[in-house]
């Protein structure tokens, strides 16, 4: 029984990086309609930036820090200048389409120009293991845990209680009235963007010391957080967190229990079911569409 | 509406008749190429009926060319007939887009975009797990090819012209689709998903027959590509592959026909024209792709179109601008 217990711990610590990246993809869903398939890539290409960082002497911190301020302005406002403003007119299709193309140059700009190996990563906590009562959680998983659920709430309260958090969640409801009440929406949409921003470059402080720095490290975690965002479903914030830890918590069990090489499975299978029975994900509304 | 139906039975008689002679001025690795673009072909256009007929966003259609290629492949070494194997290929794919299509279509939105993506990563888990099935990462060699009316079509030419005549049949089999009141129904939903259900549409049954036709389609040409290769292991049928599919069909234009014919000989080609890019390739590739959608969003064959536009937005500029003229010299004669 213990054995559970610790697998539901690391599975958390494990699914609260999937809500980071989902909560972000969600985001930028609700406020321009944007389909990121560089989901994983905008934590990969972080990791990376980071590590060259560390390695020209600065501490983790500080390479933190510069890259959270590099992403911001290249993956949150350069993103939405160049990919973004340009063909959001055109429909989804032609974006998806150029974030597929974008995930690539990442990708493979990174293997072919820096390495096509695994690199390992310092991680922010010790990795020493304590005991409280009888179960085994080692200060990794915890720490990952307690900082990435710090993050997503700090990101829920500021959209739910400040006045710009409440105007962007006002351009993500109805943009036109959001316009006719004096919002700037172009505003809005960019910080959306910049939040975005901050939460892969929190979720590849996080992620990478488990995961290893690899070119290819971006796409399974994409891919599952954009699964962890409709199963907790799409319209609600808190939607990503619960789908993030579900999905966390049943590829653990499932591998230890069921069979470790159909772990990648389990969140397709959930997503299967979810949609089957509840279309709008888990905590998700039914949305009247608009004729 | 007679001229672009005319010039595409014209451009389609041109490819034929290219497609025919061709193969006899080229050496084996050409031949080869040439044969796997016309099995790429068979699979984008399914592709194209999913993506730019019916209007959904696939990303899973090397999962289907790869089940279509395994049936194929055990069938043969069971001793069963090609014959058999090939629509056995294209049944099973059909069944299993249903049964994938069937959770994911009952929403709209890019759902059936993650449904497939992620059966396109399950199935290549089981192809490199199920070992007594599939024989995993070492795959299944020695596929034999086929024989008709006792002729071998074991040489590269003879399994060439197998392969011309399964997409010439094909191409035949889609267009009668489009061209039926289904195939109306398909694209009606696409442009207007709202209206086309308020006129009696089922949205959910068509676009999920959509979807299944469309995998069909790539199983068939699994079984082909099977036969092609001769050796069949799980690295062709990935993710990757699925999501540069979905490219082709884009970048050729999406819901037109020849589209995908453009698309895939791109996809084919690409890898030996960038050769010189080395391990700069892939990104060189994607760096095209965000290019061409910022450039030309709705695809290559879109060019026509865009520059009749432009033509006629020029002449009717040109025309105002002489109603301008002329109404000013009017009106400084009156003065």
């Amino acid at each position: 029984m213990t054995d559970f217990f610790q697998l539901v711990f690391s599975g958390l610590a494990t699914g609260s990086i999937y809500a980071l990246t989902a909560l972000g993809f969600t985001l930028l869903w609700q406020a321009s309609g944007t389909v990121n398939f560089a989901t994983g890539e905008f934590v990969m290409l972080p990791a990376f930036s980071m590590l060259a960082f560390m390695s020209l002497g600065l501490p983790l911190l500080a390479s933190f820090g510069i890259t959270m301020l590099l992403s911001i302005l290249v993956l949150g406002w350069g993103f939405k200048r160049v990919i973004v403003d340009p063909l959001i007119r055109h429909g989804m299709m032609p974006l998806i389409v150029a974030t597929i193309g974008l995930s690539m140059m990442m990708r493979n700009g990174v293997r072919a120009g820096y390495s096509a190996e695994a690199f390992s990563f310092p991680s922010l906590f010790s990795d020493s293991i304590f005991t409280i009562a009888g179960i085994r959680i080692s200060a990794s998983d915890f720490g990952t845990f307690g900082f990435a659920i710090v993050i997503i709430f700090g990101v829920q309260m500021f959209i739910q209680k400040t006045v710009t958090g409440r105007a962007m969640q006002a351009v993500a409801q109805n943009t036109e009235s959001a316009t006719v009440l004096g919002i700037n929406v172009k505003r809005m949409v960019l910080y959306t963007f910049a939040i975005n921003a901050i939460l892969a470059t929190t979720a590849a402080l996080l992620v990478t010391p488990v995961y290893l720095a690899k070119f290819d490290m971006g796409s399974g975690l994409g891919f599952k957080a954009f699964l962890a965002a409709i199963i907790g479903g799409f319209s609600n914030s808190r939607g990503a967190l619960l789908g993030g830890l579900i999905i966390g918590v049943s590829e653990n069990l499932a591998g230890a229990y069921v069979s470790p090489a159909y772990k990648d499975g389990v969140a397709l299978a959930l997503f299967m079911v979810v949609i089957l029975f509840k279309p709008t994900g888990l905590l998700g509304k039914t949305i009247e569409r608009k004729v | 509406m007679t001229t672009p139906t005319k010039r595409n039975t014209a451009i389609t008689v041109v490819i034929t008749a290219c497609a025919l002679i061709v193969p006899h001025f080229l050496k084996s690795y050409g031949l080869y190429l040439l044969t796997y673009w016309l099995i790429y072909v068979i699979c984008t256009m399914g592709l194209n009926l999913i993506v730019g007929y019916a209007g959904q966003k696939a990303l899973g259609q090397a999962a289907f060319l790869g089940i279509g290629a395994y049936t194929s492949a055990i069938l043969l070494k069971a001793g069963y007939s090609f014959w058999l194997a090939l629509p056995a290929s294209g049944a099973l794919c059909f069944l299993m887009g249903i049964l994938v299509g069937f959770p994911a279509l009952r929403v709209q939105m890019v759902y059936l975009a993650f449904a497939t993506m992620g059966f396109s990563e399950l199935l290549s888990l089981v192809m490199r797990n199920e070992e007594w099935l599939t024989g995993g990462t070492f795959g299944i060699s020695d596929i034999p090819r086929p024989s008709l009316l006792g002729i071998s079509l074991d040489g590269n030419v003879a399994y060439y012209y197998l392969v011309l005549t399964c997409t010439v049949i094909i191409s035949l089999l889609l267009w009668g689709i489009l061209r039926s009141p289904w195939g109306k129904a398909f694209t009606a939903l696409r442009d207007n998903p709202i209206r086309a259900e308020s006129l009696g549409i089922d949205i959910q049954r068509y676009t999920l027959l959509a979807f299944a036709i469309g995998s069909a389609f790539a199983g068939i040409a699994g079984a082909l590509f099977a036969s092609l290769v001769q050796f069949i292991e799980p690295s062709p049928f990935n993710t990757q592959i699925s999501i540069m599919m979905y490219l082709m069909v884009v970048i050729g234009g999406p819901g037109y026909f020849l589209g995908p014919v453009i698309g895939a000989a791109i996809g084919v080609l690409a890898p030996e024209a960038l050769r010189f890019a080395e391990g700069w390739y892939l990104f060189l590739f994607g760096a095209i792709v965000v290019g061409l959608m910022l450039w030309l969003p709705n695809g290559l064959l879109s060019i026509p179109v865009l520059l009749r536009e432009k033509r006629l937005a020029r002449e009717e500029s040109s025309a105002r601008a002489n109603f301008r003229s002329l109404a000013t010299t009017k009106n400084g004669g009156a003065r």
